[in-house]
Protein backbone atom coordinates (compact mmCIF):
# COMPACT_ATOMS: atom_id res chain seq x y z
CA UNK A 1 0.00 0.00 0.00
CA UNK A 2 2.11 2.69 -1.11
CA UNK A 3 1.42 6.50 -2.59
CA UNK A 4 -1.21 8.77 -1.65
CA UNK A 5 -4.82 9.68 -2.67
CA UNK A 6 -5.00 12.89 -3.90
CA UNK A 7 -8.36 14.63 -3.38
CA UNK A 8 -7.99 18.14 -5.70
CA UNK A 9 -11.01 19.71 -4.67
CA UNK A 10 -12.68 22.59 -6.94
CA UNK A 11 -9.98 25.25 -6.32
CA UNK A 12 -7.44 23.36 -8.06
CA UNK A 13 -9.13 22.64 -11.63
CA UNK A 14 -9.37 26.38 -11.65
CA UNK A 15 -7.99 29.23 -10.71
CA UNK A 16 -5.33 27.10 -8.54
CA UNK A 17 -4.45 25.05 -11.62
CA UNK A 18 -0.37 26.50 -11.25
CA UNK A 19 -0.80 24.73 -7.75
CA UNK A 20 -2.22 21.38 -9.08
CA UNK A 21 0.19 21.45 -11.77
CA UNK A 22 3.71 22.26 -9.90
CA UNK A 23 2.08 19.50 -6.45
CA UNK A 24 2.00 16.89 -9.35
CA UNK A 25 5.40 17.58 -10.84
CA UNK A 26 6.97 17.83 -7.56
CA UNK A 27 5.56 14.42 -6.14
CA UNK A 28 6.31 12.62 -9.12
CA UNK A 29 9.97 14.11 -8.87
CA UNK A 30 10.12 12.44 -5.44
CA UNK A 31 8.88 9.13 -6.58
CA UNK A 32 5.48 9.28 -4.63
CA UNK A 33 2.06 8.62 -6.32
CA UNK A 34 -0.89 10.70 -6.13
CA UNK A 35 -3.91 9.27 -7.32
CA UNK A 36 -6.85 11.35 -7.65
CA UNK A 37 -9.96 10.16 -5.77
CA UNK A 38 -12.38 9.17 -8.52
CA UNK A 39 -15.55 10.97 -9.19
CA UNK A 40 -14.93 13.01 -6.31
CA UNK A 41 -16.92 15.66 -4.78
CA UNK A 42 -17.19 19.00 -3.63
CA UNK A 43 -16.00 19.42 0.09
CA UNK A 44 -18.86 21.63 1.27
CA UNK A 45 -16.34 24.44 2.06
CA UNK A 46 -17.90 26.92 4.08
CA UNK A 47 -20.93 27.50 2.27
CA UNK A 48 -22.73 23.88 3.29
CA UNK A 49 -22.02 24.67 6.70
CA UNK A 50 -23.56 27.56 6.65
CA UNK A 51 -27.07 25.89 5.10
CA UNK A 52 -26.85 22.58 6.03
CA UNK A 53 -24.67 20.69 9.18
CA UNK A 54 -25.54 16.90 8.06
CA UNK A 55 -25.57 17.64 4.42
CA UNK A 56 -22.01 19.71 4.42
CA UNK A 57 -20.43 16.75 6.96
CA UNK A 58 -22.05 14.40 4.46
CA UNK A 59 -20.80 15.78 1.41
CA UNK A 60 -17.10 15.76 2.65
CA UNK A 61 -17.83 12.26 4.16
CA UNK A 62 -18.72 10.67 1.04
CA UNK A 63 -15.24 11.32 -0.32
CA UNK A 64 -13.71 9.62 2.60
CA UNK A 65 -16.14 6.73 1.82
CA UNK A 66 -14.32 6.15 -1.24
CA UNK A 67 -11.31 6.49 -0.09
CA UNK A 68 -11.67 4.05 2.15
CA UNK A 69 -13.52 1.67 -0.86
CA UNK A 70 -10.12 2.01 -2.45
CA UNK A 71 -7.11 1.04 -0.36
CA UNK A 72 -7.44 3.26 2.71
CA UNK A 73 -4.43 5.26 1.85
CA UNK A 74 -3.63 8.84 3.39
CA UNK A 75 -6.02 11.32 1.48
CA UNK A 76 -4.02 14.56 0.82
CA UNK A 77 -5.86 17.74 0.30
CA UNK A 78 -3.89 20.26 -1.07
CA UNK A 79 -6.86 23.16 -0.68
CA UNK A 80 -6.22 24.28 3.10
CA UNK A 81 -10.12 24.73 3.23
CA UNK A 82 -10.91 21.04 1.73
CA UNK A 83 -8.21 20.01 4.12
CA UNK A 84 -10.43 21.56 7.26
CA UNK A 85 -14.34 20.63 5.75
CA UNK A 86 -12.32 16.80 5.92
CA UNK A 87 -11.39 16.72 8.66
CA UNK A 88 -14.05 18.77 10.15
CA UNK A 89 -16.33 16.19 9.02
CA UNK A 90 -13.80 13.10 10.32
CA UNK A 91 -13.67 14.93 13.81
CA UNK A 92 -17.48 15.89 13.72
CA UNK A 93 -18.80 12.19 13.19
CA UNK A 94 -15.93 10.83 15.40
CA UNK A 95 -17.62 13.30 18.00
CA UNK A 96 -21.19 13.23 17.53
CA UNK A 97 -23.43 10.22 17.83
CA UNK A 98 -26.60 11.34 16.11
CA UNK A 99 -24.63 12.95 13.35
CA UNK A 100 -22.89 9.91 12.70
CA UNK A 101 -25.63 8.29 12.64
CA UNK A 102 -27.66 10.11 10.21
CA UNK A 103 -25.10 10.84 8.00
CA UNK A 104 -23.46 6.97 7.88
CA UNK A 105 -27.35 6.34 7.01
CA UNK A 106 -26.99 8.27 4.18
CA UNK A 107 -23.66 7.20 2.76
CA UNK A 108 -24.58 3.85 3.25
CA UNK A 109 -27.95 4.15 0.69
CA UNK A 110 -25.25 5.09 -1.76
CA UNK A 111 -23.22 2.07 -0.87
CA UNK A 112 -20.69 3.72 0.85
CA UNK A 113 -20.00 2.36 4.09
CA UNK A 114 -17.96 5.24 6.38
CA UNK A 115 -15.92 4.19 9.02
CA UNK A 116 -13.25 6.65 9.93
CA UNK A 117 -10.08 4.92 9.06
CA UNK A 118 -8.34 7.42 6.33
CA UNK A 119 -6.21 10.09 7.51
CA UNK A 120 -6.68 13.69 6.02
CA UNK A 121 -3.25 15.13 5.47
CA UNK A 122 -1.68 18.25 3.52
CA UNK A 123 1.21 18.19 1.46
CA UNK A 124 3.07 20.26 3.30
CA UNK A 125 3.27 17.96 6.11
CA UNK A 126 3.54 14.87 3.85
CA UNK A 127 6.66 16.32 2.03
CA UNK A 128 8.23 17.53 5.50
CA UNK A 129 7.54 14.36 7.20
CA UNK A 130 6.92 11.08 5.25
CA UNK A 131 9.44 12.20 2.46
CA UNK A 132 11.70 14.42 5.05
CA UNK A 133 13.79 17.52 4.65
CA UNK A 134 17.28 15.44 4.17
CA UNK A 135 15.79 13.75 1.03
CA UNK A 136 13.99 17.29 -0.44
CA UNK A 137 17.65 18.81 0.32
CA UNK A 138 19.49 16.24 -1.83
CA UNK A 139 17.13 16.77 -4.58
CA UNK A 140 18.00 20.73 -4.64
CA UNK A 141 20.01 21.50 -7.41
CA UNK A 142 18.80 25.10 -7.67
CA UNK A 143 19.22 26.55 -4.38
CA UNK A 144 17.10 30.00 -4.40
CA UNK A 145 20.09 31.78 -2.44
CA UNK A 146 18.78 35.25 -2.79
CA UNK A 147 15.22 35.04 -2.26
CA UNK A 148 13.82 36.40 0.62
CA UNK A 149 10.20 34.80 1.05
CA UNK A 150 7.43 35.95 3.65
CA UNK A 151 5.87 32.09 4.91
CA UNK A 152 2.33 32.95 4.96
CA UNK A 153 -0.12 29.92 6.13
CA UNK A 154 -3.28 31.58 6.44
CA UNK A 155 -6.07 29.99 8.59
CA UNK A 156 -7.22 26.61 7.58
CA UNK A 157 -3.97 24.09 7.33
CA UNK A 158 -3.74 25.71 11.20
CA UNK A 159 -6.62 25.89 12.90
CA UNK A 160 -8.93 24.29 14.18
CA UNK A 161 -7.53 21.19 13.20
CA UNK A 162 -3.57 21.85 12.66
CA UNK A 163 -2.19 20.11 9.20
CA UNK A 164 0.73 21.30 10.34
CA UNK A 165 2.48 21.91 13.83
CA UNK A 166 1.18 24.28 15.31
CA UNK A 167 -1.97 26.39 15.74
CA UNK A 168 0.30 29.30 17.84
CA UNK A 169 4.02 28.90 16.30
CA UNK A 170 3.96 27.36 13.09
CA UNK A 171 6.97 26.60 11.25
CA UNK A 172 6.92 24.15 8.07
CA UNK A 173 7.09 26.76 5.44
CA UNK A 174 9.85 28.27 7.11
CA UNK A 175 11.89 24.68 7.33
CA UNK A 176 10.64 24.26 3.84
CA UNK A 177 12.07 27.71 2.74
CA UNK A 178 15.70 26.57 4.56
CA UNK A 179 15.75 23.62 2.78
CA UNK A 180 15.53 24.96 -0.85
CA UNK A 181 18.59 27.76 0.29
CA UNK A 182 15.91 30.59 0.34
CA UNK A 183 15.82 33.27 3.54
CA UNK A 184 12.04 33.35 5.19
CA UNK A 185 11.51 36.68 6.43
CA UNK A 186 9.48 37.17 10.05
CA UNK A 187 6.27 37.63 9.10
CA UNK A 188 3.81 38.45 12.25
CA UNK A 189 0.62 38.11 10.28
CA UNK A 190 1.34 34.48 9.01
CA UNK A 191 -0.99 33.03 10.20
CA UNK A 192 -3.51 35.66 10.01
CA UNK A 193 -7.19 35.57 7.46
CA UNK A 194 -6.66 35.80 4.07
CA UNK A 195 -10.48 37.72 3.89
CA UNK A 196 -11.94 34.61 2.87
CA UNK A 197 -14.84 34.53 0.60
CA UNK A 198 -15.30 37.86 2.11
CA UNK A 199 -13.16 39.64 -0.57
CA UNK A 200 -16.36 38.62 -2.26
CA UNK A 201 -18.87 39.10 -0.36
CA UNK A 202 -18.15 41.69 1.74
CA UNK A 203 -15.38 43.29 -0.43
CA UNK A 204 -14.63 46.03 1.34
CA UNK A 205 -13.54 44.47 4.54
CA UNK A 206 -11.87 41.54 2.48
CA UNK A 207 -9.53 43.65 0.38
CA UNK A 208 -8.76 45.78 3.89
CA UNK A 209 -7.58 42.36 5.21
CA UNK A 210 -5.61 41.47 1.83
CA UNK A 211 -3.96 44.94 2.13
CA UNK A 212 -2.79 44.55 5.28
CA UNK A 213 -0.96 41.57 4.76
CA UNK A 214 0.77 42.57 1.73
CA UNK A 215 1.78 45.64 3.33
CA UNK A 216 3.49 43.60 5.72
CA UNK A 217 5.55 41.68 3.46
CA UNK A 218 6.51 44.87 1.28
CA UNK A 219 7.99 46.44 4.41
CA UNK A 220 9.85 42.92 4.95
CA UNK A 221 11.37 43.63 1.82
CA UNK A 222 10.46 40.06 0.39
CA UNK A 223 10.80 38.70 -3.41
CA UNK A 224 7.75 36.71 -2.95
CA UNK A 225 4.88 35.24 -0.66
CA UNK A 226 4.51 31.67 -0.04
CA UNK A 227 0.87 29.74 0.50
CA UNK A 228 -0.67 26.60 0.88
CA UNK A 229 -3.96 27.28 -0.21
CA UNK A 230 -5.28 28.32 -3.69
CA UNK A 231 -7.80 30.85 -2.30
CA UNK A 232 -5.01 32.70 0.05
CA UNK A 233 -2.93 32.72 -3.33
CA UNK A 234 -5.85 34.04 -5.27
CA UNK A 235 -7.13 36.63 -2.52
CA UNK A 236 -3.21 38.18 -2.22
CA UNK A 237 -2.54 37.93 -5.69
CA UNK A 238 -5.39 39.53 -8.26
CA UNK A 239 -6.58 41.81 -6.11
CA UNK A 240 -3.13 43.71 -6.08
CA UNK A 241 -3.81 46.51 -8.75
CA UNK A 242 -7.22 47.89 -7.31
CA UNK A 243 -5.39 47.97 -3.96
CA UNK A 244 -2.70 50.14 -5.67
CA UNK A 245 -5.07 51.93 -7.43
CA UNK A 246 -7.70 52.79 -4.44
CA UNK A 247 -4.89 53.39 -1.66
CA UNK A 248 -1.71 54.51 -3.73
CA UNK A 249 0.55 52.19 -2.04
CA UNK A 250 2.55 49.63 -3.99
CA UNK A 251 1.42 46.02 -2.72
CA UNK A 252 2.63 44.39 -5.84
CA UNK A 253 4.20 41.04 -5.39
CA UNK A 254 4.55 37.61 -6.59
CA UNK A 255 2.71 35.09 -4.77
CA UNK A 256 3.75 31.72 -4.93
CA UNK A 257 2.87 28.15 -3.93
CA UNK A 258 4.99 26.63 -1.62
CA UNK A 259 5.25 23.27 -4.40
CA UNK A 260 5.74 26.17 -6.67
CA UNK A 261 9.22 27.11 -4.56
CA UNK A 262 10.02 23.49 -4.40
CA UNK A 263 9.90 22.43 -7.79
CA UNK A 264 12.16 25.44 -8.71
CA UNK A 265 14.68 24.41 -6.44
CA UNK A 266 14.72 21.24 -7.91
CA UNK A 267 15.21 22.58 -11.45
CA UNK A 268 11.45 21.16 -12.70
CA UNK A 269 10.19 23.61 -15.82
CA UNK A 270 9.02 27.26 -15.48
CA UNK A 271 5.45 25.46 -17.15
CA UNK A 272 5.38 22.67 -15.39
CA UNK A 273 5.02 24.35 -12.44
CA UNK A 274 2.86 26.58 -13.73
CA UNK A 275 4.78 29.52 -13.38
CA UNK A 276 3.72 30.87 -16.35
CA UNK A 277 -0.09 31.20 -15.22
CA UNK A 278 0.88 33.04 -12.10
CA UNK A 279 0.23 36.90 -12.58
CA UNK A 280 3.72 38.00 -11.21
CA UNK A 281 6.16 35.73 -10.97
CA UNK A 282 9.80 37.01 -8.59
CA UNK A 283 12.43 38.98 -10.36
CA UNK A 284 14.66 37.20 -8.59
CA UNK A 285 15.83 34.97 -11.36
CA UNK A 286 15.75 31.26 -9.84
CA UNK A 287 18.12 30.10 -12.44
CA UNK A 288 20.40 31.85 -10.58
CA UNK A 289 22.29 28.52 -10.64
CA UNK A 290 24.69 28.95 -8.12
CA UNK A 291 25.60 26.01 -6.33
CA UNK A 292 25.21 26.11 -2.43
CA UNK B 1 -40.53 63.11 19.10
CA UNK B 2 -41.48 59.64 19.38
CA UNK B 3 -39.62 58.24 22.76
CA UNK B 4 -38.65 54.65 21.95
CA UNK B 5 -37.48 51.86 24.96
CA UNK B 6 -34.19 50.48 24.27
CA UNK B 7 -34.41 47.54 26.60
CA UNK B 8 -36.04 44.54 26.38
CA UNK B 9 -38.12 43.23 29.00
CA UNK B 10 -37.08 39.65 29.94
CA UNK B 11 -40.51 38.36 28.77
CA UNK B 12 -39.95 39.54 25.33
CA UNK B 13 -36.49 37.34 25.22
CA UNK B 14 -36.29 33.71 23.45
CA UNK B 15 -35.34 32.05 26.45
CA UNK B 16 -35.53 28.04 24.38
CA UNK B 17 -32.44 30.12 22.05
CA UNK B 18 -29.33 29.25 23.86
CA UNK B 19 -30.22 26.13 24.49
CA UNK B 20 -31.34 25.37 20.86
CA UNK B 21 -27.78 26.70 20.51
CA UNK B 22 -26.11 24.54 22.96
CA UNK B 23 -27.87 21.36 21.76
CA UNK B 24 -26.35 21.81 18.43
CA UNK B 25 -22.69 20.43 17.61
CA UNK B 26 -20.37 23.00 18.63
CA UNK B 27 -22.65 24.72 20.78
CA UNK B 28 -22.62 23.07 24.62
CA UNK B 29 -19.61 24.89 25.66
CA UNK B 30 -21.35 28.22 25.23
CA UNK B 31 -22.45 28.29 29.51
CA UNK B 32 -18.55 28.72 30.21
CA UNK B 33 -17.87 32.26 28.44
CA UNK B 34 -16.90 34.70 30.82
CA UNK B 35 -17.30 37.40 28.65
CA UNK B 36 -13.55 38.44 28.86
CA UNK B 37 -13.61 39.63 25.37
CA UNK B 38 -10.31 37.30 23.47
CA UNK B 39 -12.64 36.33 21.42
CA UNK B 40 -13.37 39.70 19.75
CA UNK B 41 -9.76 40.98 20.18
CA UNK B 42 -8.38 38.32 18.21
CA UNK B 43 -10.85 38.39 15.74
CA UNK B 44 -9.45 40.06 12.00
CA UNK B 45 -13.16 41.11 11.47
CA UNK B 46 -14.43 42.55 14.58
CA UNK B 47 -13.74 46.19 13.85
CA UNK B 48 -16.80 45.61 11.24
CA UNK B 49 -19.00 44.01 12.91
CA UNK B 50 -22.14 44.86 14.30
CA UNK B 51 -21.86 42.64 17.30
CA UNK B 52 -18.76 41.66 18.37
CA UNK B 53 -18.08 37.95 18.68
CA UNK B 54 -17.68 38.33 22.49
CA UNK B 55 -21.51 39.81 22.48
CA UNK B 56 -22.87 37.60 20.18
CA UNK B 57 -22.13 34.82 22.54
CA UNK B 58 -23.94 36.87 25.12
CA UNK B 59 -26.74 37.79 23.46
CA UNK B 60 -27.03 34.31 23.00
CA UNK B 61 -27.01 33.59 26.54
CA UNK B 62 -29.05 35.89 27.29
CA UNK B 63 -32.18 34.54 24.64
CA UNK B 64 -31.94 37.59 22.49
CA UNK B 65 -32.56 35.55 19.23
CA UNK B 66 -33.53 38.41 16.71
CA UNK B 67 -30.46 40.48 17.64
CA UNK B 68 -28.66 37.39 16.99
CA UNK B 69 -29.89 36.04 14.26
CA UNK B 70 -30.58 39.49 12.12
CA UNK B 71 -27.08 40.67 12.92
CA UNK B 72 -24.31 40.79 10.03
CA UNK B 73 -21.83 40.07 12.37
CA UNK B 74 -22.40 36.46 11.26
CA UNK B 75 -22.22 36.85 7.90
CA UNK B 76 -19.00 38.83 8.33
CA UNK B 77 -17.40 35.91 10.03
CA UNK B 78 -14.96 34.75 8.27
CA UNK B 79 -14.78 31.09 9.76
CA UNK B 80 -10.58 31.88 10.52
CA UNK B 81 -11.18 29.93 14.08
CA UNK B 82 -8.83 32.24 15.71
CA UNK B 83 -11.41 33.33 18.00
CA UNK B 84 -11.97 29.19 18.56
CA UNK B 85 -8.38 28.24 19.40
CA UNK B 86 -7.65 31.32 21.92
CA UNK B 87 -11.10 31.16 23.66
CA UNK B 88 -10.45 30.01 27.44
CA UNK B 89 -12.90 28.00 28.10
CA UNK B 90 -13.13 26.36 24.44
CA UNK B 91 -16.00 27.65 23.50
CA UNK B 92 -15.87 26.80 19.59
CA UNK B 93 -17.58 30.61 18.82
CA UNK B 94 -16.48 29.43 14.73
CA UNK B 95 -19.17 26.82 15.09
CA UNK B 96 -21.63 29.26 17.24
CA UNK B 97 -21.33 31.36 14.31
CA UNK B 98 -22.39 28.62 11.98
CA UNK B 99 -25.35 27.57 13.90
CA UNK B 100 -26.76 31.05 13.84
CA UNK B 101 -25.80 31.10 10.25
CA UNK B 102 -28.40 28.27 9.71
CA UNK B 103 -30.69 29.15 11.78
CA UNK B 104 -31.02 32.70 10.54
CA UNK B 105 -31.04 31.37 7.04
CA UNK B 106 -34.32 28.84 8.35
CA UNK B 107 -35.96 31.94 9.22
CA UNK B 108 -35.00 33.48 5.83
CA UNK B 109 -33.22 36.32 8.41
CA UNK B 110 -30.85 37.80 6.03
CA UNK B 111 -32.57 38.93 2.98
CA UNK B 112 -30.08 41.83 3.18
CA UNK B 113 -26.82 40.40 3.30
CA UNK B 114 -24.91 38.91 0.37
CA UNK B 115 -23.01 37.09 1.84
CA UNK B 116 -25.82 34.10 2.62
CA UNK B 117 -27.23 34.77 -0.82
CA UNK B 118 -24.41 33.83 -2.73
CA UNK B 119 -23.82 30.92 0.02
CA UNK B 120 -27.22 29.51 -1.11
CA UNK B 121 -26.66 29.96 -4.76
CA UNK B 122 -22.92 27.56 -4.00
CA UNK B 123 -25.19 25.02 -2.38
CA UNK B 124 -27.72 24.70 -5.67
CA UNK B 125 -24.69 24.46 -8.09
CA UNK B 126 -22.73 21.99 -5.52
CA UNK B 127 -26.17 19.99 -6.02
CA UNK B 128 -26.38 20.03 -9.65
CA UNK B 129 -23.37 19.44 -10.89
CA UNK B 130 -21.13 17.56 -7.76
CA UNK B 131 -18.61 20.41 -7.76
CA UNK B 132 -18.16 24.29 -8.12
CA UNK B 133 -16.85 26.45 -10.91
CA UNK B 134 -15.71 29.57 -10.23
CA UNK B 135 -16.67 31.68 -12.87
CA UNK B 136 -19.95 30.92 -12.92
CA UNK B 137 -20.15 31.61 -9.28
CA UNK B 138 -18.54 34.86 -9.71
CA UNK B 139 -20.72 35.88 -12.12
CA UNK B 140 -23.27 35.09 -9.29
CA UNK B 141 -21.36 36.99 -6.73
CA UNK B 142 -21.44 40.10 -9.35
CA UNK B 143 -25.22 39.77 -9.97
CA UNK B 144 -25.93 39.62 -6.29
CA UNK B 145 -23.30 42.16 -5.58
CA UNK B 146 -24.51 45.08 -8.14
CA UNK B 147 -23.21 46.20 -11.52
CA UNK B 148 -20.17 48.36 -9.93
CA UNK B 149 -18.33 45.27 -8.75
CA UNK B 150 -18.99 43.09 -12.02
CA UNK B 151 -17.06 45.92 -13.73
CA UNK B 152 -14.21 45.72 -11.07
CA UNK B 153 -14.13 42.35 -11.65
CA UNK B 154 -13.99 42.27 -15.20
CA UNK B 155 -9.96 43.05 -15.34
CA UNK B 156 -9.58 40.48 -12.79
CA UNK B 157 -11.37 38.20 -15.13
CA UNK B 158 -9.65 38.87 -18.10
CA UNK B 159 -6.66 38.62 -16.65
CA UNK B 160 -7.14 34.67 -14.94
CA UNK B 161 -8.93 34.05 -18.36
CA UNK B 162 -5.34 34.69 -20.40
CA UNK B 163 -3.52 32.75 -18.18
CA UNK B 164 -5.97 29.72 -18.34
CA UNK B 165 -7.21 29.97 -15.20
CA UNK B 166 -10.37 30.85 -15.54
CA UNK B 167 -13.05 29.95 -18.10
CA UNK B 168 -16.10 30.95 -19.03
CA UNK B 169 -17.01 27.61 -21.05
CA UNK B 170 -15.79 24.92 -18.98
CA UNK B 171 -18.10 23.70 -16.10
CA UNK B 172 -16.05 21.37 -13.66
CA UNK B 173 -18.74 18.44 -12.98
CA UNK B 174 -18.71 15.52 -11.85
CA UNK B 175 -19.17 12.20 -13.95
CA UNK B 176 -22.33 11.15 -12.32
CA UNK B 177 -23.69 14.09 -9.83
CA UNK B 178 -26.85 12.15 -9.12
CA UNK B 179 -24.49 9.49 -7.24
CA UNK B 180 -23.60 12.90 -4.45
CA UNK B 181 -27.29 13.68 -5.02
CA UNK B 182 -28.72 10.22 -3.97
CA UNK B 183 -26.20 11.11 -0.69
CA UNK B 184 -27.93 14.31 -0.05
CA UNK B 185 -31.69 13.14 -0.75
CA UNK B 186 -31.17 10.22 1.94
CA UNK B 187 -30.70 12.92 4.64
CA UNK B 188 -33.35 15.34 6.11
CA UNK B 189 -32.84 18.72 4.75
CA UNK B 190 -32.12 21.61 7.40
CA UNK B 191 -32.20 18.94 10.22
CA UNK B 192 -33.88 20.80 13.21
CA UNK B 193 -32.19 21.57 16.60
CA UNK B 194 -33.55 18.54 19.03
CA UNK B 195 -33.17 20.67 22.09
CA UNK B 196 -37.30 21.24 23.50
CA UNK B 197 -37.50 24.84 23.06
CA UNK B 198 -38.83 26.49 26.02
CA UNK B 199 -42.24 28.07 25.47
CA UNK B 200 -41.64 31.43 23.59
CA UNK B 201 -43.09 33.95 25.45
CA UNK B 202 -42.70 37.49 23.16
CA UNK B 203 -44.97 39.82 24.83
CA UNK B 204 -45.51 42.42 21.78
CA UNK B 205 -44.17 45.77 22.49
CA UNK B 206 -41.17 46.94 22.58
S1 LIG C 1 -13.05 34.24 24.42
FE1 LIG C 1 -14.45 32.64 25.10
S2 LIG C 1 -14.84 33.08 27.27
FE2 LIG C 1 -13.93 34.94 26.37
S3 LIG C 1 -15.72 36.19 25.74
FE3 LIG C 1 -15.10 34.98 23.96
S4 LIG C 1 -16.39 33.14 24.09
FE4 LIG C 1 -16.47 34.10 26.11
S1 LIG D 1 -13.96 32.66 13.28
FE1 LIG D 1 -15.25 34.45 12.86
S2 LIG D 1 -15.68 35.34 14.86
FE2 LIG D 1 -13.95 33.96 15.13
S3 LIG D 1 -12.16 35.25 14.93
FE3 LIG D 1 -12.57 34.40 12.90
S4 LIG D 1 -13.87 35.90 11.86
FE4 LIG D 1 -13.89 36.40 14.07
Amino acid sequence: MTGYLYYPGCSLKGSGAPYEKSLLAVFSALGQELKEIPDWNCCGATAYLSVDQDMAVAMAARNLAIAEKLDGQDVVAPCSGCYLSLAKAKATLAEYPDVRARVTAALGKASLPYEGRVAVRHPLEVLLTDVGPEVLKKRVTRPLKNLRVAPYYGCAILRPYPGVPSPQAPHSLEDLCRVVGATPVDYPNKARCCGGMLTAGVQSVGLRLVEILLCEAKAADVDAVVTTCPLCQYNLEVYQERICKAKGKDVRLPILYFTQLLGMAFGLDDHALGMDQLLRVPLVAPCAGVKA
Amino acid sequence: MQVVRTVKYEEELDAGFTNQVASEPGGDAIWNCLQCGTCSAICPVSIYMDKTPRRIIGLIRGGFRDEVLGSLSIWICTSCYACTVECPQQIRITDIMYIAKRMAMKESQYQRFVVPAVEEAFVKMVRKNGRLTESRMGIKVVRKSGLRSGVAMFPIAWRLMRKHRMSLLHVERMQDPASLRAVLDALEPRHAPTAPAAAPSRAAGA
